[in-house]
C-alpha cells in the first residue's frame, strides 16, 4: 500500500492583512492507495478549508502537505493536474457539452495545444465511462441527465484525468438514499479496482461508517483519522455534534434523535 | 461518427456561402457589375468597362475585405467573452467595450480642439483613433473583469455594460455641446459605422490587428474548452487561469478595439454570430466553434454590407443600423426558442 498524500502538524486557516483565523491545528493525515476515505464534520467546522489546503488551492498557515513525497506547493498546475483530480459541488456553467466531451475534458493535462484526443486518450475516456457505467449516456447533453447521472459523469471525468488521488466535495448532496448508496458503492468499487485513493467529504455519516475504509472526523477539539470501527470505540462520533438531543449509538453505529 | 460527417458538410456549405457572399458584395451596389466582370477583374483581367474595374479595385474589394475582417474579428471576440464570463449574452457591445471605445474616440475627436494644433494632428490621425479606441475598450474590459471577480452574478456584468453605455451617451452629449459642427459630424459618421472609404494602407493596419487577435484567440481554444466547466474545474485540469484570462482579454481588446476604431461601434455581430454558430453545429467544442464563428461572422457581415449598399439605389445606409435591424430579432428569437440558452 503506497502513501499518496501526507500532512503532519498542519495548521489550516485564513490569513488576511490584520488577522489570522486558525481553523484547525496539529493535523496529521495519511492517504494511501486503494482506500476510500471520508471526511466528516459539522457545518462550518472547516471541511472545505481542509480540502482547499490539501488540494493546494490555499496555503497552510504552518506545516506542509506532501503529494507523492513532493511538497504540494512545489507542483506546477499541469503536474498537479496529473496527480490530483477533483469533483466539485458547484453548478456547471451553461454549455452544449455532451457527456463524452465532458469526460474527455479530463484528458486536458495530457493533450496538445488544441486538445486533440489521441487513441490513448479515447481509450482512457471509454474506460472511465465503463467503470462508472455511463456509456449509454455518451451522446446526451450534460443538462439532459439526472443529478445522480451527472455526478457519475463528473466522477468519470476525474477518472479520465488518470490521477492516483481523487477528491470529491460532498458528492451525495442532491441525491436520494438509493443514489447515495449506489454512488458510495461505486466509489468503493473504484478504489478496489483501480487502486486509487479517493477522499470525499459528506454529511451522510451512517453510510460513510458502513462503506469507508477510513474516516477523518473533524470536531472543534481535534481532527482524527482512523478506521470507522476504532472511531466508534473511541467515541469520536459522540463529540461530533454539540447537542444533547443527538446521541451516537455505538452499538448500531448510528445517530439517534432523542 | 455521424457528427463528423455533418460538420464536414456544414463547413463545405459555409465555404461556398462565403465565396458567394464575397462576390455578391463586390457585384451588388448602386452600380451593378456582372459577376463575369467581377471574376475577370479579380483575376487580373480587364472588365468590360474600365469604370467597373476602378470601382472594384478601389472601392468594392477593400470594402468586402473590411467586412470579412470586421465580421470575423467581432464574432470571435464575442465568442471569447461568452465563454470567459460564462454569460451567453456577452459581446463587445453588450459589455460596454464599444461604449468604452466610443467614449475615448469622442474625447479624441471632440476634444482635439482643446489641444495645441501639432498635438491634435497626431491625435486625429488613424493611429491616434486606433490607440484611443483600443485603450477605451481595454479599460472597460478590465473593469468588467474586476467586477466579475467580485460579483459572481452574471446579470450584474450585463447591467454594468448597460450603465456604461448610458454613461458614454451622457458624456458624449456634454462633449458635443462644446464642439464644432465639423467635429460633431466626424464623430457622428464614425458612430454610425462604416466599412467603406478605407485606403489599402488602412486595411493593412486593420488586417494586421485582426490577424494578430485571431492568432491569439486560436491559442485559447484549449483553455476555453476547459473553462466550459467553470474556473475551478479548469484550474484543477492544469489550466494556468490567470495567464489564459490575460491572453483572452488581450485578444478581445485588440479585436474589438481596432475594429471599432476603424469601422465604428458595430452592434450585435459579436453577440449574435457565436450563437448562430453554436446552434448550427450543436456543440460547445471551441475547435469547431472557432472556425464556424469565423465563417458565419464573415458571411453575415458581408450580407449586412450588401443590404446597406441598397442594390439598385443611390444611397448607402449606415452599417450599424443594418446589423441592429438583423441582429436584435435574431437574439430575441434565440431567447424565445431556446429555453436552455447557451
Amino acid at each position: 500500500m503506497k502513501n499518496i498524500l501526507s500532512a503532519s502538524n498542519l495548521t489550516i486557516g485564513y490569513k488576511s492583512k490584520k488577522t489570522t483565523v486558525t481553523i484547525a491545528e496539529n493535523l496529521n493525515l495519511n492517504l494511501s492507495s486503494g482506500k476510500l476515505i471520508s471526511l466528516i464534520g459539522a457545518n462550518g467546522i472547516g471541511k472545505s478549508t481542509l480540502l482547499r489546503t490539501i488540494t493546494g488551492i490555499q496555503h497552510p498557515l504552518s506545516g506542509n502537505v506532501y503529494l507523492n513525497k513532493k511538497n504540494i506547493s512545489a507542483y506546477t498546475p499541469l503536474d498537479l493536474a496529473q496527480n490530483l483530480s477533483l469533483v466539485l459541488t458547484e453548478k456547471l456553467p451553461p454549455s452544449n457539452l455532451s457527456v463524452f466531451e465532458l469526460v474527455a475534458l479530463g484528458r486536458q493535462p495530457y493533450t496538445n495545444w488544441v486538445g486533440t484526443l489521441t487513441q490513448t486518450d479515447i481509450e482512457k475516456v471509454q474506460e472511465a465511462m465503463k467503470l462508472t457505467q455511463i456509456e449509454h449516456l455518451s451522446h446526451k447533453k450534460h443538462y439532459e441527465i439526472s443529478d445522480g447521472q451527472l455526478q457519475k459523469v463528473l466522477i468519470a471525468r476525474a477518472l479520465a484525468q488518470d490521477t492516483p488521488l481523487i477528491i470529491l466535495d460532498e458528492p451525495t448532496t442532491h441525491l436520494d438514499l438509493l443514489h447515495k448508496v449506489s454512488l458510495f458503492k461505486l466509489l468503493k468499487k473504484l478504489t478496489q479496482e483501480t487502486q486509487k485513493c479517493i477522499l470525499f467529504s459528506t454529511h451522510d455519516i451512517d453510510l460513510a461508517i458502513q462503506l469507508s475504509d477510513e474516516m477523518i472526523v473533524m470536531t472543534p477539539e481535534n481532527v482524527v483519522q482512523d478506521e470507522p470501527c476504532h472511531l466508534i470505540s473511541n467515541g469520536s462520533f459522540a463529540a461530533l455534534f454539540k447537542d444533547e438531543h443527538i446521541i451516537f449509538d455505538a452499538e448500531k453505529g448510528k445517530f439517534i434523535v432523542t | 461518427m455521424a457528427n463528423k460527417k455533418r460538420n464536414t458538410i456544414l463547413f463545405v456549405v459555409l465555404t461556398l456561402g462565403l465565396l458567394l457572399m464575397f462576390l455578391a458584395s463586390i457585384s451588388l451596389g448602386s452600380v451593378m457589375i456582372p459577376l463575369k466582370d467581377v471574376f475577370t477583374s479579380l483575376t487580373g483581367g480587364h472588365a468590360a468597362k474600365s469604370t467597373w474595374e476602378y470601382i472594384i479595385i478601389n472601392y468594392r474589394l477593400p470594402k468586402a475585405i473590411t467586412a470579412v475582417l470586421v465580421g470575423t474579428g467581432l464574432s470571435i471576440s464575442g465568442l471569447l467573452m461568452q465563454t470567459l464570463f460564462r454569460n451567453p449574452l456577452a459581446g463587445p457591445d453588450v459589455l460596454g467595450l464599444s461604449s468604452g471605445a466610443s467614449l475615448s474616440v469622442a474625447f479624441v475627436i471632440l476634444g482635439a480642439g482643446f489641444l495645441p494644433p501639432f498635438l491634435s494632428v497626431i491625435v486625429l490621425s488613424p493611429y491616434g483613433i486606433v490607440i484611443a479606441s483600443t485603450f477605451g475598450s481595454t479599460m472597460v474590459l478590465l473593469l468588467v473583469v474586476v467586477v466579475s471577480q467580485r460579483l459572481r452574478d452574471t446579470m450584474a456584468i450585463l447591467i454594468m455594460g448597460l450603465m456604461f453605455g448610458s454613461f458614454t451617451i451622457a458624456i458624449v452629449s456634454v462633449l458635443t455641446y462644446f464642439s464644432t459642427a465639423e467635429q460633431l459630424q466626424k464623430f457622428t459618421f464614425w458612430s454610425m459605422g462604416s466599412l467603406g472609404n478605407f485606403s489599402w494602407s488602412t486595411i493593412g493596419i486593420l488586417s494586421f490587428c485582426v490577424l494578430f487577435g485571431l492568432l491569439l484567440s486560436a491559442n485559447c481554444i484549449k483553455p476555453l474548452n476547459a473553462l466550459l466547466l467553470g474556473e475551478n474545474y479548469a484550474k484543477s485540469m492544469g489550466l494556468n487561469f490567470k495567464r489564459a484570462r490575460l491572453i483572452i482579454i488581450v485578444a478581445t481588446s485588440i479585436l474589438s478595439g481596432s475594429i471599432t476604431a476603424f469601422a465604428g461601434p458595430i452592434a450585435f455581430i459579436g453577440l449574435a454570430v457565436p450563437h448562430i454558430a453554436k446552434l448550427t453545429f450543436q456543440t460547445s467544442n471551441h475547435t469547431i466553434l472557432f472556425w464556424s464563428t469565423l465563417f458565419f461572422g464573415a458571411i453575415i457581415m458581408l450580407f449586412c454590407d450588401i443590404v446597406s449598399q441598397m442594390p439598385g439605389f443611390d444611397v448607402t445606409l449606415p452599417i450599424n443600423a443594418i446589423t441592429s435591424i438583423i441582429g436584435a430579432p435574431v437574439v430575441i428569437w434565440l431567447l424565445i426558442r431556446k429555453r436552455n440558452f447557451q
